[in-house]
């Protein structure tokens, strides 16, 4: 059998790709793991192009494609910046959805290659099934993801948009899509090929844009899963194992982040995807507390600095803010003046901080903060009644009480962060502007809570300032 | 756990999964052997595919949050395998059409597949213990 060596290949490549996820159960072995799915990428594709029966031409084409694409991808991943990861990773499941189109389309046209002619020589039902499904969803995880990275990246607002009849809408259009489905497997024709396409494009966009901008880490996982399926969906068309069990992994892998985001949230994967959830939070009026409130406490960032100096235990508890303002190295560096003077300073993470899963992680990686210092909610949440000072930075809502107390509240039933038990809470804001969520946070007006308001770095900043003096 | 002795369970691991594998083809050739030939080939894919997710689902559940961007990276990049099927589109086929939709394939996969394990690597090695 010809095709015994790249069987074997591909097998290979799978149990790599295996090991490569397997790698990321701990920082000291990831970079092993992620050498491992190089490799098997690496030897996947090498065995494809040394198949017998690849025309000249074409192995002309693949090596330019992949100069081409590699070329862009690896100055890409080289210029980016960890703040604009969530950008990034949207992009790149653009990328996988529209590959997925683009191979189901090769498939479709040359079906003679992949085997999947009957005796008639037309194409098999069954790859029929296959090839819409694998080009569907390829389509919608295009679509979705171009409106996710819009969104992210900030060229597109990250309201919510919805309007009426939204969900009858897609209810209608999906059912329409399983017709066209039906009508293609059953006929073949390239007409109806295009139209699932075109139609999948839109359903793509339209799942997305009713999701706000907070919950994109759920969204982001989705389309990650998706991306996966696709592969899968590609796999099964062309009668891939290698595609096949690696849309599995990825497609799993995503789903489960997509839970666990859910989780962080208290809310379901249906009630994040129905969306209209939170709006765009601007930046309200800064000072003062709304209706009958006391007022809140206002800081300088030399009181902070005052009290920190003084503190045995301190958390930093970083939120999405902090990414926007850039404030990761600044606010090492205080870390790193509070521990010469003595105090234990360990950081605390959200599960849906930041704008995907673990962006927080890698933002205080890169800052130079050493990963045992920074912790998950359940490790950390003990801790807080003990912790002298809870220093939160760009987080609003993952902090509110109201979470554990107020049962009419919207966030009634997340799991929070429990920064009110430390003596002091800190919060640094641009205003006093609701968090995503559009509820108050009560602790702001807490009497052991002092509000420096201000953008997070140059507070941040001048509390460094402050320490070294 | 360093590098040896991950490379040492990873072969401990290798031989067990050959001697399962000499086993099971044991079993197959007695037992197996007459239904599988009789079974439709999507069945045997179906099958694969769905052992597949769950060995996702517990290596996933494995990995530790703080790695979850770096996850998706990973997971990004392994995705556009999908490069193969767009490889032998554009490899085996005479039809300009397939050629076409092929080489563009391959080009947006590979931006994923450098781009993806690039960016994680980045990211990765910014988890190094610090001294």
């Amino acid at each position: 059998m010809a095709h015994t060596l790249s069987t074997f290949a591909y097998l290979a490549a799978s149990v790599l790709f295996i090991l490569a996820l397997r790698g990321l159960s701990h920082p000291e072995t990831s970079r092993k793991g992620n050498t491992f799915g190089m490799v098997g990428m690496g030897i996947a594709v090498l065995a494809t192009v040394l198949q017998p029966g690849m025309s000249f031409s074409g192995i002309a084409l693949i090596i330019a494609g992949l100069l081409i694409g590699g070329g862009i991808g690896t100055y890409v991943a080289q210029k980016i910046e960890m703040t604009s990861l969530p950008q990034l990773v949207a992009a790149f499941h653009s990328l996988v959805g529209m590959a997925a189109v683009a191979v189901a389309a090769a498939a479709f046209y040359a079906p003679e290659s992949f085997g999947i002619l009957d005796a008639q020589g037309h194409i098999k039902a069954g790859s029929l099934v296959e090839m819409s499904l694998g080009l569907a969803i390829g389509a919608i995880t295009f679509s979705g993801s171009v409106i996710a990275f819009l969104k992210l990246d900030g060229r597109m607002s990250g309201a919510p948009i919805t309007f009426k009849g939204q969900h009858l809408l897609n209810a209608a259009l999906g059912l329409l899509l399983l017709v066209l489905v039906v009508s293609f497997v059953a006929s073949g024709n390239p007409l109806l090929f295009w139209l699932i396409a075109l139609l999948s494009f839109g359903l793509g966009f339209l799942l997305i844009i009713p999701i706000g901008g907070a919950d994109m880490p759920v969204v982001v996982s989705m389309l990650n899963s998706y991306s996966g399926w696709a592969a899968a969906g590609i796999g099964f068309t062309v009668g891939n194992l290698l595609l096949i069990v690696t849309g599995a992994l990825v497609g799993a892998s995503g789903a489960i982040l997509s839970y666990i985001m859910c989780k962080g949230m208290n809310r379901s994967i249906i009630n994040v995807l129905l969306g209209g959830f939170g709006s765009e939070s601007g930046s309200a009026s800064a000072g003062g507390g709304g209706g009958d409130r006391p007022p809140v406490k206002a800081g300088s960032p030399e009181d902070a600095a005052y009290m920190m100096k003084n503190a045995q235990k301190i958390i930093i508890v970083p939120g999405y803010g902090m990414a926007v303002a850039q404030a990761q190295q600044v606010l090492r560096e205080m870390g790193d003046l509070l521990k010469k003077e003595g105090a234990e300073v360990s950081y605390a993470i959200h599960p849906v901080a930041g704008r995907m899963p673990g962006h927080m992680n890698v933002l205080l990686a890169e800052a130079n903060v050493p990963y045992e210092e920074v912790h998950e909610l359940e490790e950390i949440n003990p801790e807080f009644a003990d912790a002298d000072v809870a220093f939160v930075i760009g987080a609003n809502d993952v902090t509110n009480p109201a979470a554990k107390t107020d049962k009419s509240s919207p966030i009634y039933g997340m799991p929070i962060l429990d920064v009110e038990r430390a003596k002091t809470v800190f919060f640094i804001k641009r205003g006093m502007s609701s968090g995503y969520a559009g509820v108050d946070n009560e602790l702001f007006f807490r009497p052991n809570t002092m509000m420096l308001f201000g953008d997070a770095k140059k507070v941040t900043q001048e509390i460094v300032q402050a320490l070294q003096r | 756990m360093n590098p040896t002795e991950l490379a040492n369970r990873a072969a401990v691991l290798a031989q067990d999964a050959m001697a399962l594998a000499a086993q099971a083809r044991v079993v197959a050739e007695t037992h197996v052997a007459p239904a599988a030939a009789a079974a439709e080939p999507f069945v045997l894919l179906l099958t694969i595919f769905l052992m597949a997710c769950f060995v996702g689902y517990y290596v996933v559940w494995n990995v530790t949050p703080a790695l979850h961007s770096p996850l998706m990276g990973v997971t990004n990049a392994i995705s556009s395998v999908i490069v193969v099927g767009a490889m032998l589109a554009t490899g085996l086929s005479d039809s300009i059409a397939a050629k076409v939709f092929g080489f563009i394939a391959v080009t947006l996969a590979s931006v994923n597949i450098f781009g993806g394990f690039a960016v994680t690597r980045r990211m990765l090695a910014m988890f190094k213990k610090k001294g």
